[in-house]
């Protein structure tokens, strides 16, 4: 008498046709195109970036453009020291939140080019880009961001952030 | 408000990574057969079942109500299925409550589980949808920046989390359906554990479980012949806000703050602290223990890791906060909200064994979800009003 | 019980494949002009509840992107079911009658496009036993069709006119999508698609989304001049377990119907979640509708089928009657699961 099934392997496969939406769009072409295109709310006046064609807070449709600088600040951050299935970057790394010169909400991404000790809230980084030959309509153009040489932003600055 | 609701039966599965023994089915009757049992029901008995749980990416079932039906004997019965992410378990709860309270029903079974080794919980967590960006760094690495964040605006002594998780883990030694058990847990153990995204560590960080939770929730008539003290829901809250807009604040969200805020409205406390016995509340990440407490209104601002630091949350202390070991512990996704909830009602029923606080009279279970965006929280108290 | 109107309605239109806009920027106008439709300002609804299905989406925690489309800012009250939104009404239904708030938004989102819908519902089937078998939701609904058609209650014509009716009614509803002139005669003639199903006895692929304002007592007789009064609201479901229904038949139809006190009176229309033309006149007998009841006016689900929205969308459509004063007494019905596993009923009445 064998043993009794205890659990099955059921592969499921599924395919899916993502769209962009409008906003979206208009932000991964600006991207292929090397820029940061962020919307403004037209009720707060904030920007956002990436731009998601409404603004959260009011609930309104978002449509001015504001091309926003590829200079920021680090608001906080994390140090990651396990491995990620999804990523080359070996750990330890920062992981941050960059609030980019002219945005009002931070951005996710790493930072690198730098000992990952060194970084901290308020430091002043920018976008480093992929080689514009290999530019797509992708999020993955910015590659990581590095440090600039300014002197950090003061807390207060982006404390409302935070 | 409406019509009042007492827990009469509570129930829960032995929490572990995988439950191999068990099919999905098998798991969350384990729970709802407890919880009838408690409340000395059997299945014929009730009205209506409202069931919960996160992303069905996490077990690879879509909408999993449909194929439960039999097993949580909701054939010809009227069956819900609530999704709020991590609040779910919490969210599930307060719909069954108010099944109740609106005098729809007189006995609501009410369970939420996650069965998550059957899928892949960190893939559905972090799977790249095109045109976003993609999340690079998991859930603690979304989380790790606000803890660091908090600690910068608090001037929290570095230690902190490994109180929290010294405080939950020996908690959990005294709950026999912990999953998480450290017989010899200790600070130095905590703190030596590997660092994965600064300043959380590995002893400080909640496991992935497959587990269920269920109660039978009844209006007062029906409650009068249950077999044991029931708990009655004083007060449900359920607040959410955007995942992100400028000048959010992800450390002290006003959702949370304003949650709690009716939640003891609704209760008619004014001094949540002091007339609170006991809460339970949904900490993945140690140093969210802190950071809720004032959230929740129990410390000011920038203080709440003083009420860790002071022993104020543990067990003995005047504010006991997840004396069942938390989340830390135990962390079934879909089912972790309703644990809170649930372990809440098993204080002021005086049912919560070695992890009784002693003469609790009434208890807040708390719940959050997404990006610290959605709460839901209830209060239960051994007197009905 | 506290008296519930449905105040407001809107809904986009429905599309085979809307490639240019993504589920929040469908989804943002509806709910605004549900909103403004309802008369209650936005601030002052009390509870927001969505339906919405992930494995629709193509990704988890698809419902809480689209709270971007509602501004929950201060603060809402919120939540979500992962079914159909007329099951989100309910649940604001139900949270109308504690007497906790006074009015409710309820909205429903899914472009079904994204993905293969009938690969994606097979998922919703047992895992251990059902789903590695590789049904999908259109084979499982022939299966269900060849039984009916074998009982002898009714033929593949009955089915060709219920396409037809629907495709005919649905030329007066400007957002649905299968719409015109066909005789049944012409259907029959088509090939299976899936024995005994042809294609258009299946509901279309739709992207679409849906919102309604609900509100109780005085404050929906302040803002609507009609308000459309939910009498009656109540769900059931079967076992999951095909083998051990009578898969030709709704009891859990006929019970909701029943426990929603859809059993008495004069119904002037009944809008009817069938997303096959089988499971209309299954649904019929259920419910016992007295001949000349309108039976979908807007198409219904063989018009436009936007998954986890259809239902919602059918007491929206029949509420709007209502609310235009084009009819006094509607039926609304949604299903979930595999051959109507799960049914609700709802009865609506204006003043």
């Amino acid at each position: 008498m064998s043993e009794p099934v205890t659990s099955i392997k059921t592969p499921i496969r599924l395919e899916y046709s993502y769209t962009a939406g409008r906003a979206s769009t208009r932000f991964l072409r600006g991207m292929s195109e090397g820029r940061i295109l962020g919307q403004r709310c037209p009720l707060c006046r904030k920007v956002y970036v990436p731009p998601r064609g409404s603004c959260p807070r009011c609930g309104v449709a978002t449509q001015e453009e504001v091309e926003i600088s590829g200079k920021g600040t680090v608001t906080t951050f994390c140090i990651v020291r396990i491995p990620s299935e999804n990523l080359s970057v070996k750990p330890p790394y920062a992981a941050a939140h960059i609030l980019l010169d002219g945005a009002d909400i931070p951005f996710f991404a790493l930072i690198l080019e730098c000992p990952f000790d060194q970084v901290r809230m308020g430091m002043r980084v920018e976008a480093v880009w992929a080689p514009r030959e290999e530019w797509t309509a992708s999020f993955g153009n910015i590659r990581h961001f590095r440090p600039l040489a300014e002197p950090d932003a003061p807390f207060d600055s982006f404390k409302e952030h935070l | 408000m409406g019509h009042p609701c007492a827990v009469i039966g509570v129930g829960q599965t032995k929490h572990d990574v995988k439950r191999i023994d068990v099919s999905i089915a098998g798991l969350v009757r384990e729970a709802a057969q407890r919880a009838l049992d408690d409340a000395g029901l059997g299945w014929r008995e009730i009205d209506a079942v409202v069931l919960g749980k996160a992303p069905d990416m996490f077990e690879g079932v879509v909408m999993p109500e449909l194929y439960l039906a039999d097993a949580l004997g909701a054939v010809g019965k009227p069956m819900l299925r609530v999704h709020t992410a991590g609040s779910v378990g919490g969210s599930t709860a307060i719909v069954a409550a108010s099944l109740v309270q609106a005098g729809v029903h007189e006995r609501v079974l009410t369970v939420a589980f996650e069965k998550q080794s059957e899928s892949n919980a960190m893939w559905a967590l972090t799977v790249h949808v095109p045109f976003q960006q993609a999340i690079v760094a998991g859930a603690g690495g979304y989380f790790s920046p606000l803890i660091r964040a908090y600690i910068r605006r608090s001037g929290a002594p570095e230690d902190t989390g490994i109180r929290v998780a010294l405080k939950d883990r020996k908690n959990a030694l005294k709950n026999p359906y912990s999953h998480l058990v450290f017989p010899d847990i200790s600070f130095e153990q905590i703190a030596n554990s590997p660092m994965l995204w600064d300043p959380i560590r590995y002893l400080e960080t909640c496991p992935s479980s497959d587990g269920a939770c269920a109660m039978v929730l009844t209006s007062a008539g029906a409650a009068t012949r249950a077999p044991h003290r029931p708990a009655w829901v004083r007060a449900t809250a359920m607040k959410s806000e955007p995942t992100m807009f400028a000048g959010r604040d992800q450390v002290n969200p006003q959702a949370g703050r304003d949650c709690a805020a009716e939640l003891y409205k609704k209760a008619g406390i004014t001094a949540p602290r002091r007339e609170l016995d006991v809460a339970e509340i949904y900490v993945p990440f140690s140093w969210f223990e802190p950071m809720w407490m004032e959230n929740l209104g129990f410390a000011p601002e920038g203080e709440g890791w003083k009420m860790t630091y002071e022993g104020a949350t543990a067990l003995g202390g005047d504010m006991p906060v997840n004396p069942s070991g938390g989340v830390l512990s135990s962390n079934p996704i879909g089912a972790s909200g309703m644990l809170r909830f649930a372990e809440a009602a098993l204080q002021v029923r005086g049912m919560a064994g070695e992890h009784q606080v002693e003469g609790a009279r009434l208890a807040l279970g708390h719940a959050y979800g997404g990006g610290s965006q959605f709460f839901s929280m209830w209060i239960v108290g051994a007197e009905q009003a | 019980m506290r008296e519930v109107a449905v105040v407001s309605f809107a809904q986009a239109k429905a599309k085979r494949r809307e490639l240019d806009a993504n589920e929040v920027e469908i989804l943002m106008p509806v709910v605004q002009e549900a909103v403004a439709r309802s008369g209650i300002p936005k601030r002052e609804i009390g509870f927001t509840v969505s339906g919405s299905c992930d494995y629709v989406a193509g990704q988890p925690f698809a419902f809480v992107s689209a709270l971007d489309a509602v501004g929950a800012w201060p603060p809402i009250s919120e939540s979500h079911v992962e079914m159909d939104g007329a099951f989100a009404l309910y649940e604001a239904w139900v949270k109308l009658q504690t007497g906790e708030i006074d009015s409710a938004l309820v909205y429903s989102f899914g472009k079904s496009s994204m993905g293969d819908p009938a690969a994606v519902l097979n998922l919703q089937l047992d895992p251990y036993t059902l789903a590695p078998l590789g049904i999908d939701a259109v084979s499982l609904a022939a299966l269900q069709a060849r039984l009916l058609l074998d009982s002898g209650r009714y033929t593949e014509k009955d089915m060709a006119e219920v396409v037809a009716r629907s495709r005919r009614s649905a030329k007066s509803n400007p957002n649905a999508q299968l719409r015109g002139d066909v005789d049944p005669a012409t259907l029959l003639a088509e090939p299976y698609y899936a024995s005994p199903l042809r294609k258009h006895d299946c509901s279309p692929v739709s992207d679409g989304a849906t919102a309604l304002v609900i509100a109780a007592g005085d404050l929906a007789r302040k803002v609507a001049k009609r308000p459309a009064w939910i009498r009656g609201i109540d769900h059931r479901i079967e076992s999951h377990d095909l083998g051990l229904r009578d898969l030709t038949r709704s009891p859990s139809t006929a019970l909701a119907a029943e426990r929603a006190g859809a059993r008495s009176g004069r119904f002037d229309l009944a809008e009817l979640h069938a997303p096959f033309s089988h499971q209309e006149l299954i649904l019929c007998e259920a419910l016992g509708l007295a001949d000349g009841v309108k039976i979908n006016p807007s198409g219904g689900a063989l018009a436009a089928n936007a998954l986890m929205v259809a239902g919602l969308t059918r007491i929206g459509e029949a509420a709007r009657r209502i609310l235009d004063g084009e009819a006094k007494r509607a039926l609304a019905h949604a299903t979930s699961g595999p051959c109507l596993q799960q049914n609700l009923v709802c009865v609506l009445e204006g003043n």
